[in-house]
């Protein structure tokens, strides 16, 4: 099981007490089968201002691609190290991709929004397929993506 | 040593390789493809204006993008559905679905990756870098055997396999060198081996807040031409803190969406616009017509697979197995072999086998392990040398000379070189010769004379054989027959004589051609392919060596013909000249591409004695268009004046524009090469138009027609060397 204290603990942007406090979440994810190569999701959170917090997964193992995933880039400055340890391989057409990962109870109900950029080779890129907030009561909705994401939910 | 790193990898990537290069040269076709379909931008169009364009049409746009191929996409979202659609620039229109091909995806994820992930793609990186080796050591191979990369695009001799490689091999090997070494620098940089290229600038830390200014606005993107916009991002719809983001070919900027300000700019760095430029020359995006011609290119590695492991094979069967061979340091006799294909390694085997069963002990290996520290007991050194193109060495005797060089000489273990190669190259045994040479200078006792062995004759061979058993006190009879040849029954249809009265008796004999099976006609294999000038090879009773003899006639011709000297003793030209028709003999087809008048409209210039006149009637018959100039050497025109009626007939029809005959019985001898200095003003002109000399015969005749033509030829700076070496003057001697 990953732990999201380690690498938010790389990112100044996270000090809220009451971190140690933490607990597993499921991210679901589920991709249209939009029929082309393994799309690249990076997941990652930001405050209630939009600033960018921490990374807590990375689909797609090849950095030079990184730049596709629009938003987290330019979050990130493309910056591998926030993905370091946390990286799995990317996702293909009509696959679904679990993570389970221990997450800080601070997270929930704060302001704090989960994005989700994708982005598949010689298609479009799609970055903010996803922007859902982290509620308690959030937890085992489904959201739709807007172009390859076809299901997400995040259980508690 | 370099043709291991030609063969090995060439074996073990042989599928991976050619896998590559078909799927590779099935991709080349798309850019092209893509350029022709898609509607291009006029070149002063701005990006302001087809952003504008694009924004009426589809007024959610997010992303219009444009490819080298000129093609224009544009994302967008309507009504929480995203749609993407191939843009006409002219009208902001789309006009085609902006999703790539599945073909084109597929031969993509085979050509990257076997449909493998990050294995398939290391896997595929390890093709493209035996495709590099393959390349490298070819290039020196190609250098080693036309005799320096100055002679780069020589003509080529031998077999057409060996041919056909190298053809394809030296137009091909630039587009494969560029494909494989940009391919490598792909993997290298999608497995992250090489440094970051730097990205994009960073994100403005302030924005105007304001929002709303239509593209055709923004004074940077009318300066912006389209020809060089890569992407242009439009900011997302609520954000008043996202920006436009342009990418063009000079580097990345972001507009602010308020006012239209430059807010940041980076210009491409150094090390992006090389990959850029790499991946450039390896897709041909953006570089169309460079991506069918590496894809063209690319199309000759499946025939240089077929026909490289065609002459791994060859090479493979033509080098026996050698039983009992006897360790260096024990053997009496050291037996050295320096060969290139490996025909020598059967005369060597042949050797072997005679002097073992004689009581011999002897070691046979390559001359490039000469040690002769090592050789404890030997009694005697014999060095079988075959030449490689202009006089090198040949594979299996690399390096031989320097060994000999530093070597002792050892006065008590005496030297023979037997060389092996084919005349009708003007650098006859140069290899053989340069040993024979060295160990000379060095002071290695000669064993035998230096002897040569031409067109791997078995004759040549056990004239040899014999010398050496007359030396070493042994009976030696070796009897080598170069591969087991596969004979055929000829029935002989008609015969016709000549010569009885010079005490030349001759015929020429006309067999019916052989029936042929299906298999034999669809490969080419006995006679079920033949040109005038090929051998038919006939075995005497006693299991001696074959005797040759060069065809008078083609597969075309519908006969096997040839011209047959009976010569007192001859045991094969004997039961020839007294077969009746009806009677048959048996026959093996020996191939001899390098007596052919090749192609072309070039004058021939045909020189014969004797039965050497039988290929050059053949060629003769075979005539169309050439003008021919045929010089004859005859005993008597009443009695030895072969093909007399027919050559009447040829001249009528055109076939042949000049006879000149040489009769050496009667009151003044005359030659051939007397007959040539007679017309020696004409045989210079037609060489100046590049005719092309055949000579057929004797050995002496050919040495003959060979200093009469470098003294008709001198004046005019040429020399028959010259000519030998442009493919333009060609012998079958015997």
């Amino acid at each position: 099981m990953k732990s999201l204290l380690a690498t938010l603990a790389l990112t100044t942007a996270l000090t809220l007490p009451g971190l140690a406090l933490a607990k597993p979440v499921t991210l679901s994810t589920t991709l249209n089968a939009y029929g082309g190569e393994g799309a690249y999701l990076a997941y990652y959170v930001t405050d209630a201002s939009g600033a960018y917090v921490g990374s807590l997964w990375m689909a797609g193992g090849k950095s030079k691609y990184y730049e596709h995933l629009g938003d987290w880039y330019r979050a990130t400055g493309g910056d591998t190290a926030q993905v370091n340890g946390i990286t799995g391989a990317s996702v293909g057409s009509g696959r679904k991709l679990d993570v389970t990962l221990d997450l800080a109870d601070a997270l929930f109900d704060a302001g704090y929004t989960l994005h989700i950029d994708a982005a598949v080779e010689d298609m479009r890129d799609s970055p903010n397929e996803i922007a859902v907030p982290l509620t308690t009561d959030g937890a085992g909705k489904a959201v739709q993506g807007r172009r390859y994401i076809a299901s997400f939910q995040y259980d508690m | 040593m370099i043709r291991a790193f030609h063969r090995w990898p060439g074996l073990l990537a042989l599928a991976l390789v050619t896998l590559l290069a078909l799927s590779g040269a099935a991709l080349s076709v798309f850019p092209a493809a893509e350029q022709l379909a898609a509607p291009q931008a006029s070149a002063d169009l701005s990006v302001a204006t087809l952003a504008g364009r694009v924004q009426a049409a589809y007024p959610g746009v997010e992303q219009i993008r444009r490819a080298p191929s000129g093609r224009v996409t544009a994302y967008w979202f309507d009504q929480g559905t995203p749609g993407a659609a191939v843009i006409d620039p002219a009208t902001g229109q789309g006009v085609a679905s902006a999703d790539p091909g599945q073909v084109q995806r597929w031969l993509t994820g085979l050509h990257r990756s076997l449909f493998l992930g990050d294995g398939g793609r290391l896997a595929m990186a390890a093709g493209a870098a035996a495709m590099l080796v393959l390349s490298l050591s070819g290039v020196a191979l190609v250098a080693r055997r036309t005799g320096g990369l100055r002679h780069w695009f020589t003509r080529l001799r031998g077999p057409l396999a060996g041919r056909l490689h190298v053809e394809i091999a030296r137009i091909a090997v630039a587009g494969l060198l560029l494909s494989s070494v940009t391919a490598l620098w792909m993997a290298a940089s999608t497995f992250g081996l090489l440094p970051e290229t730097g990205g994009a600038p960073a994100f403005p830390a302030a924005v105007s807040g304001q929002t709303g200014i239509a593209p055709a606005q923004i004074v940077t993107l009318t300066q912006t031409p389209v020809s060089t916009l890569r992407e242009l991002s439009f900011p997302y719809p609520g954000d008043a803190t996202d920006a436009f983001t342009l990418k063009t070919d000079r580097g990345t900027g972001y507009l602010d969406q308020g006012t239209g300000a430059l807010l940041a700019w980076a210009d491409l760095t150094a090390g992006q616009r090389m990959s850029e430029t790499i991946y450039m020359l390896h897709t041909g995006q953006g570089a169309a017509l460079l991506g069918l011609m590496l894809g063209l290119m690319a199309l000759g590695v499946p025939v240089m697979a077929g026909t490289g492991v065609a002459l791994w094979l060859s090479a493979r069967r033509g080098r026996p197995r050698i039983r009992d061979n006897q360790p260096a340091s024990q053997a009496e006799t050291i037996l050295l072999v320096g060969s290139e294909a490996g025909s020598t390694w059967g005369f060597a085997a042949t050797l072997h086998e005679a002097l073992t069963r004689a009581g011999q002990t002897v070691h046979v290996g390559p001359m490039s392990d000469f040690a002769p520290e090592t050789y404890g007991r030997a009694r005697r050194i014999l060095l079988f040398a075959a030449t490689y193109g202009d006089g090198a060495a040949p594979a299996s005797a690399a390096g031989f000379l320097d060994r000999l060089e530093r070597a002792t000489p050892l006065p008590e273990i005496p030297m023979a070189v037997l060389g092996f190669g084919d005349r009708s190259f003007p650098a006859y045994c140069a290899f053989a010769n340069a040993v024979t040479s060295a160990a000379c200078a060095k002071g290695w006792e000669a064993l035998l004379p230096p002897d040569t062995v031409d067109r791997q004759s078995p004759q040549d061979f056990a004239r040899w054989g014999r010398a050496l058993g007359q030396r070493l006190g042994l009976p030696l009879e070796l009897s080598h027959q170069p591969v087991a040849p596969r004979t055929q029954t000829l029935t002989l249809l008609s015969r016709r004589d000549y010569g009885a009265e010079v005490q030349a008796p001759t015929a020429i004999l006309r067999f019916a051609l052989p029936r042929q099976s299906l298999w034999q006609r669809l490969t080419g294999a006995g006679f079920a392919r033949f040109s005038a000038g090929d051998l038919i090879g006939i075995l005497p009773d006693d299991g001696a060596a074959p005797r040759l003899y060069s065809l008078a006639s083609g597969r075309r011709d519908g006969f096997v013909e040839i011209v047959v000297r009976k010569h007192p003793g001859g045991l094969v030209s004997s039961r020839l000249t007294a077969l009746h028709p009806g009677e048959t003999i048996t026959a093996f087809l020996r191939p001899n591409p390098g007596f052919r008048p090749g192609r072309g409209k070039a004058p021939l210039i045909l020189i014969g004695a004797g039965t050497g006149i039988g290929p050059l009637a053949g060629f003769l018959r075979a005539n169309r268009r050439r003008p021919v100039h045929l010089f004859f050497g005859m005993r008597h025109p009443d009695s030895d004046f072969l093909y007399h009626s027919e050559i009447a007939d040829w001249q009528a029809q055109g076939r042949l524009t000049r006879l000149v005959t040489a009769v050496s019985r009667g009151v003044k001898p005359h030659y051939v090469q007397d007959a040539l200095h007679a017309e020696a003003a004409q045989v210079t002109q037609l060489i100046r138009e590049g005719a092309r000399v055949m000579v057929c015969g004797g050995r002496d005749m050919a040495a003959g027609v060979t200093e009469a033509l470098a003294e008709i030829l001198a004046p005019s700076g040429l020399t028959p060397a010259m000519l030998k070496a442009g493919g333009r003057y060609v012998e079958d001697v015997y």
